[in-house]
């Protein structure tokens, strides 16, 4: 048995201790936002928090988790009040096929808990674990800063850019 | 939502509920389409768009008398906000608010046989059909409300669905009756003045983000049906390989596992939970043992092999007497076998209920799959429905219909219970249809005015559309005991062209011999992707054209305008060289440079030009893009916003294309396996802004948008590149160790 918390409801499972967290978040929970794009830790699509880290979920077993706290895509907010950074990203209409968008808002709300006033060279690294395909980054970089408070646009991120 | 109502429903419950209009929809198309979306040349009937293919109004739209108002259509949402653009389309013509129309996409059980979502054919072909089909409704529910109320049409006014008239009002759902849309379409019709649009042309908000913003079941990868299982598969380790022995009993004890599927050479694992069918995957594919197979070229050689094997040649554009005099230059491009790379791996979900089988599939054509899916499972086709439920971008033939077979296949073998298939990250990477590898050889003459008197090219490429027509072109279909053989691919014929896609310039030149070299083998399993040869074709002609200007001394901007007269292409030039700042644009040093570039995609469809700026950083052998400044002209412009999100993305998946992206092979595989073997680009190295100028043409056809960016992106890259160092790269990618290569020679 594997006790943890999932968007702070507390939650246990008899399933093999060996299972990916993603697995058990997707079929168990019925949870929708973690995303499989890999399994192999190379995309981000499965971001989700542990204990407030951005982490992805196709890598960690449930051996890892007892007694931790996860935070998945549902635990930012709804489709009625979503959360800042979700606003953010609508804000921005920063999706096309929208696949990767829960691992990226997963992976910008793990940057601002750590650093709530990323520098444009900061945001981008810290996203850098996660994959587009689309070539949605630049809305993406937008959401990220809107999110942050910062002014959204490429041209205030350029000059921010060669200004340092 | 109707793809979630189940396996049971039948058609006609979907269709005949609730007291609507629709009594006998029309799912028979009055002409077979083309098995091929890339031959397909919209518009060319006598009815505009897809009209011509379903010309009932109630094929398109149904207004229930609770005024509910249903829009449909063949074509399924890519993640290219296709959804919120028709809707735009619908609700302006038919006048009623943008809230209250529903869309229903692709579904072999109740939507229009629209071919493929493909080749940026979605707003040409269905958004057409729904502007017609709008405008004729609503003009005809006006001459029904003013023969009710005893008034001449030009004395009503409409109101989100109102009509109203000598103080009496009608909506649209007491006007209608039974058979009211059940009406052949005109020819002509009466399209609002769009000078008074208020809907269409404005940057409405994509009404399917939130929803996948927030967890909602947005993909088929959500799809979770009462009782369903996991089913994964174990393909051959190479094309044509055979499956010459296996034990499976030890897979089959194994925690969960249901069922071992083993037909031929294709082989699945089906179990209760999802990690226990990856884990009896794992241990299935250690027990096989394969034999044989058809070895893979040298990579090394691939550009010479294509252009030994046998090809199908025709001259494709033949203009003046050839042999203009000048001074002469000649080049060749290369482009390898690059993926469409699915973020989220194929995936999909069958169901055989009785003597029904259903499959929702993230597939480009719900019709043309079903037939091949009923073929495979020697099901009549009727017995057979194709739902779309989104997937993550596809960007053309993915391993979407792949999957979906699978899906079929397994779900025949065990009946009664849904089964999930999801591909893993290796199965995407190795058995999705590449973008072919193309070899362009150009040639042209520089008079001394410096213009181009003469222009030769030549383009060799395999197949660009091996799409299911029929069963053999489906991966399961190849390798089940009783295999279906693949279908012989076609040469996509001009003016859409495959390989050929933009190999006829859209400069005024006086001599211009354009041959394309159709090579009907495949050395790798390819088919469509975003775009076609354009990619490639806009990246040789548009480079050239670079080479030419540099020969000539002239600035690229001006001696592309030289030679180009269509208004419109003119326009999107200048507009980016405008927007950019071209004329007074500075060098801040070596390493520093910029790139133009234009194409009309397809010679018929989105005119598009770009301009960047990059800087070199030798060492590393790294191209990066400072920024990049594009204008589009997609005729009348829906939604502005879907268009510079569809543009912006464009790009940036095209610099990944041109900086990075080569399939990896040797003779006895496919090496590329995922992210690592299979570098994409990530987010230090995406542009540092990208500007987009939407050149709006009220009341001009939709022209489309998804793929007017990549070809011009990846030749202003070339150009940038050429311009910062004095080096021309002419071999995709223009990857780091190519860099450091060329600039170390
Ligand atoms: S699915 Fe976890 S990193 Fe790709
Ligand atoms: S929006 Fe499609 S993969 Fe990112």
């Amino acid at each position: 048995m594997t006790r943890f918390t999932v968007n702070d409801r507390p939650f246990s499972t008899e399933t093999d201790v060996e299972t990916p967290l993603l697995y058990v978040l997707r079929n168990e929970l019925e949870l929708n936002g973690a995303k499989f794009g890999c399994g192999l830790g190379q995309c981000g699509a499965c971001t989700v928090l542990l204990d407030g880290e951005a982490v992805f979920s196709c890598l960690i077993p449930l051996a890892a988790l007892e007694g931790r706290n996860v935070t998945t895509l549902e635990g930012l907010g709804t489709i009625d009040d979503p959360g800042p950074v979700q606003a953010a990203f609508i804000e921005e209409q920063a999706a096309q096929c929208g696949y990767c968008i829960p691992g990226m808002i997963m992976r910008t709300q793990g940057m601002l808990n750590r650093n709530p006033a990323p520098s444009e060279r900061e945001i981008r690294e810290h996203l850098n674990p996660n994959l587009c395909r689309c070539g949605t980054h630049m809305r993406i970089l937008r959401a990220a800063r809107r999110a942050a408070g910062k002014p959204a646009g490429d041209q205030a991120a350029l000059a921010e850019r060669s200004a340092t | 939502m109707n793809a979630l109502s189940g396996p049971a429903l039948s058609r006609r419950s979907l269709l005949g509920g609730g007291g609507a209009l629709i009594l006998s929809f029309s799912l028979a198309p009055r002409s077979a389409l083309s098995q091929s979306e890339e031959a397909q040349v919209s518009g060319t009937g006598p009815l505009p768009g897809s009209l011509s293919d379903f010309p009932y109004l109630d094929s398109w739209i149904r207004i229930d008398e609770d005024d509910s108002i249903t829009v449909f259509t063949g074509k399924a949402e890519l993640g290219q906000g296709i959804r919120t653009a028709l809707i735009q389309v619908a609700a302006e013509q038919l006048d009623v608010d943008f809230s209250r129309v529903v869309l229903e996409t692709a579904d072999t059980g109740q939507t229009p046989n629209e071919g493929y979502t493909a080749a940026s054919h979605s707003m040409s072909e269905s958004g057409t059909a729904i502007l017609n089909a709008a405008a004729q409704v609503r003009a005809l529910l006006i001459a029904r409300a003013a023969d009710q109320l005893g008034l001449s049409a030009d004395q009503l006014t409409v109101d989100d669905g109102v009509i109203t008239g000598g103080g009496r009002s009608l909506s649209y759902g007491k006007l209608v009756g039974p058979d009211v849309l059940h009406v052949q379409a005109q020819p002509q019709s009466p399209i609002k003045d769009p000078s008074t649009n208020r809907i269409i042309g404005k940057a409405v908000r994509r009404i399917d983000i939130p929803a996948k913003l927030t967890g909602a079941v947005a993909y088929v990868q959500d799809l979770r049906l009462p009782g369903m299982v996991h089913a994964r598969v174990v393909r051959p380790p190479v094309y044509g390989a055979r499956l010459t022995g296996i034990d499976t009993s030890e897979v089959e004890t194994m925690p969960g596992v249901v069922q071992v599927i083993r037909d031929g050479n294709y082989l699945a694992v089906v179990a209760r939970g999802e990690f226990q069918a990856i884990q009896a995957m794992r241990a299935l594919a250690a027990a096989a043992e394969w034999g044989g197979g058809i070895a893979l070229p040298e990579k090394t050689e691939i550009y010479d092999v294509l252009k030994r094997l046998p090809s199908q040649e025709s001259v494709i554009q033949e203009k003046g007497s050839g042999g203009g005099q000048g001074t002469r230059i000649e080049a060749a491009y290369h482009r390898p076998y690059q993926l469409h790379g699915s973020i989220g791996p194929s995936c999909a979900v069958g169901h055989v209920d009785g003597d029904r089988l259903t499959v929702w599939s993230h597939t480009q054509g719900v019709y043309p799959d079903r037939d091949a899916i009923a073929e495979m499972v020697r099901m009549p086709p009727e017995n057979v429905r194709v739902i779309h439920m989104e997937g993550a971008g596809c960007y053309g033939h993915n391993g979407a219909d792949d999957a979906a077979a699978d899906a079929a296949l397994i779900a025949t073998k065990v009946p009664g219970t849904p089964v999930r298939v999801q591909w893993m990250r290796e199965d995407e990477h190795r058995f999705e249809p590449y973008g072919s590898a193309m070899v362009v050889e150009a040639s042209a003459a520089l008079g001394e005015s410096g213009t181009i008197t003469d222009w030769v090219y030549d383009v060799w490429s395999t197949p660009h559309s091996t799409r299911p027509g029929s069963a053999g072109n489906l991966l399961a279909a190849n390798l089940i005991a009783d295999p279906f053989q693949a279908d012989e691919p076609i040469s996509i014929p001009q003016p859409a062209g495959g390989g050929d896609r933009n190999a006829v310039p859209g400069y005024d030149f006086p001599n211009s011999r354009v041959t394309k070299h159709f090579i009907r083998s495949m050395p790798l399993r390819v088919s469509a992707m975003r775009s076609l040869g354009a990619y490639m074709n806009v990246f040789a002609l548009e480079s050239f054209m670079d080479e030419l200007a540099l020969k000539a001394g002239a600035d690229p901007v001006e001696f592309r305008l030289k030679h180009l007269s269509d208004p419109r292409a003119r326009d999107v030039v200048t507009t980016v060289a405008d927007r950019f700042g071209w004329s007074d644009w500075k060098r801040k040093g070596p390493g520093h440079g910029r790139g133009f570039a234009y194409a009309r995609y397809k010679n018929l469809a989105v005119y598009c030009a770009v301009a960047l700026e990059i800087e070199v950083e030798r060492e590393a052998g790294l191209v990066r893009i400072l920024r990049a400044v594009a204008a589009t002209d997609s005729g009348q412009a829906v939604n502005p916003d879907g268009i510079r999100n569809q543009t912006e993305g464009g790009i940036v998946q095209s610099a990944s294309w041109t900086l990075y992206e080569e399939v990896d092979y040797s003779t006895d595989e496919i090496l590329s396996r995922d992210w690592a073997s299979y570098p994409i680009m990530r987010f230090p190295a995406v542009p540092g802004a990208v500007e987009v100028h939407v050149i709006d043409r009220p009341g001009e056809p939709f022209l489309g948008t998804g793929e007017g960016s990549q070809g011009p992106t990846a030749a202003a890259i070339a150009n940038a590149f050429a311009d910062a160092t004095g080096r021309r790269i002419r071999d995709l990618p223009l990857s780091p160790e190519k860099i450091r290569r060329t600039l170390e020679a």
